[in-house]
């Protein structure tokens, strides 16, 4: 085998065109979206969520109306409702969290069952990136937009909102209106990465390109780049190796990006285990002359 | 002259716990307050009330005669969270930080404009940390953090400082740098609230100190605050009361 029929051969083919076109685009919105979250630290928060929407995209899908719609609405009930059981009782929240999501995604399961023509819903479960009609990927297309232009807009603020939502409120901003903001832009970017990896494994792809790029640098900006960059290379290369090897190609997008983050926590310059282990002692001497001039006001 | 700070019959109650009882206290500008208490006696509830952040179920507060909500619509009110409440591995350097100061006057996006860039600057240069903008904020000494926060509030153009527990974490040194500061802020007109149970910095910081314990025990001279008896009633050591209340 040489490199064209490796690299150039699959793209004779419309649904591989498709298929890469939407995962470069689910990949950047949602590593994107990543560096907010795992800062915030709603990781455990965007599983939930994600696995959550499922009844409101079956229910889009009977009714026949974007899958969007149903999604946020679901987003949003979700963490009500996780809300609401922490506050009203003994129970804590990640198992609140973990009773929510699982029910609202239990629902989800027995409306597909119930719902003829289920075969295309079970698509939503696993991911179906290689099955993806023309106007799945418009559809991506447009939320992938909406999504990435309201994060770039807003940037400055999820930020603030991640770092000190007190200072936020503090200067009349309205810590509460950021957070909606997130869990919406949550809602509607699982519904861009559902369509490549299904809902099981969206979370992989909100969470990993964040936290790899974290290793990698201590500028936020730096982090917007890295993170899509690194998302969007990985997942392409999740779809190629599919594509060789005739495997699941969401389970492939997902464990390339391990492997990706794996590498990343061992070997990054600055924060990986190795560099930081290797670089101990001489820390340990920056921190000794770094003390030594804070001795100096 | 209107009062920087100024509590009346405030009450807070969380569920059963009544976390602040009564409170009355005005707090003036050109002062640094201490607010003296144990962990637990409503220090932190006072700062959330004084924000907004808590609503009080009997009484009222203002900040120089505006009700909290306009206070910080104004950005009148600063605040230097504690050293456990920031996350130091974040993503931002410390000019970063200090622009944050700044987002209430910004546009829909935020974007800074050169003014924006040039009060941050000066802000950096009033609390000495010019030199250290662009870095990661967990790559400062303990006093040059509170510093960096003190410098946010000073961009934002807050009259008003609230400082939760600013010398925990902090060396001796940086403690009097921030104490040299903060004593100049007020000179300067600024009002300093500081929450704190280290009680050594204060009779040369401090021209006022509150002893709480749910209710005011006492407010007036750091000196008189000090005195073994008063302190004794704020960290709870009263054995008389104790066993009256029995």
């Amino acid at each position: 085998m040489n490199l064209y029929s490796l690299v150039i051969e699959p793209l004779h083919y419309e649904f591989m065109i498709r298929a890469l076109t939407t995962t470069v685009l689910a990949a950047i919105v949602c590593a994107l979206l990543s560096c907010w979250l795992i800062l915030v630290g709603w990781s455990l928060m965007g599983d939930a969520v994600s696995h959550a929407v499922l009844p409101g995209v079956v229910i889009a899908y009977i009714a026949g109306i974007p899958f969007a719609a149903g999604a946020l609405v679901f987003g949003f009930i979700a963490v009500a409702a996780i809300g609401i059981l922490r506050g009203t009782s003994r129970i804590k929240e990640d198992a609140a969290i973990g009773i929510v999501f699982t029910t609202l995604f239990a629902l989800g399961l027995v409306l597909i069952s119930t719902t003829p023509s289920h075969t295309d819903l079970n698509h939503i479960i696993f991911g179906n990136i290689l099955g993806v009609s023309t106007s799945d990927l418009q559809q991506v297309a447009l939320l992938a937009v909406i999504a990435f232009a309201v994060l770039i807009a807003k940037r400055r603020d999820l930020t603030l909102y991640a770092f000190d939502p007190t200072h936020a409120y503090a200067i009349g901003l309205s810590p509460r209106a950021l957070g909606a903001l997130l869990l919406a832009l949550l809602a509607l970017t699982t519904v861009v990465a559902l369509q490549v990896v299904g809902v099981i494994l969206v979370v992989a792809m909100l969470i990993i390109p964040g936290a790899t790029a974290h290793l990698l640098t201590d500028r936020f900006n730096r982090m917007l780049l890295i993170a899509p960059i690194m998302s969007a290379l990985s997942s392409v290369l999740g779809i190629y190796l599919s594509y060789w090897l005739d495997a699941s190609s969401g389970g492939l997008v997902v464990l390339v990006q391990g492997v990706v983050f794996t590498v990343v926590y061992l070997f990054s310059p600055s924060h990986g285990l190795i560099a930081k282990t290797r670089q101990h002692r001489r820390t340990n001497d920056q921190w000794k002359q770094h003390s030594a001039e804070a001795q100096v006001p | 002259m209107t009062s920087a700070i100024r509590a009346d019959g405030v009450t807070v109650q969380y569920g059963d716990v009544r976390a602040l009882e009564d409170v009355s206290l005005g707090v003036e500008f050109g002062s640094v307050t201490g607010l003296i208490g144990m962990n637990g006696s409503g220090k932190s509830t006072l700062f959330k009330t004084i924000m907004g952040l808590t609503r009080p179920v009997q009484g009222t507060v203002s900040i120089n005669g505006r009700t909290p909500t306009q206070a910080r619509k104004e950005g009148l009110l600063g605040y230097v969270p504690q050293s456990e409440d920031v996350d130091w591995t974040f993503p931002v350097s410390v000019r970063d930080v200090v622009m944050m100061g700044r987002y209430a006057y910004q546009g829909f996006t935020r974007k800074p404009t050169s003014a924006d860039r040039q009060v941050v600057e000066q802000a950096l240069e009033r609390v000495g940390l010019q030199t250290f903008g662009s870095r990661q904020i967990g790559q400062l000494s303990g006093g040059q953090k509170k510093r960096t926060f003190v410098a946010r509030g000073l961009a934002q153009g807050a009259n008003v400082l609230l400082l939760d527990e600013p010398f925990a974490g902090v060396d001796k040194s940086s403690e009097s740098t921030i104490v040299q500061l903060l004593r100049e802020l007020a000179d300067e007109g600024h009002c300093v609230l500081i929450s704190t149970h280290d009680l050594h910095a204060l009779p040369q910081l401090a021209d006022e100190a509150i002893l709480l314990l749910q209710s005011i025990l006492f407010q007036g001279p750091v000196a008189d605050a000090l005195r073994p008896e008063n302190l004794s009633l704020a960290f709870g050591l009263d054995i008389r009361r104790a066993e009256e209340s029995e």
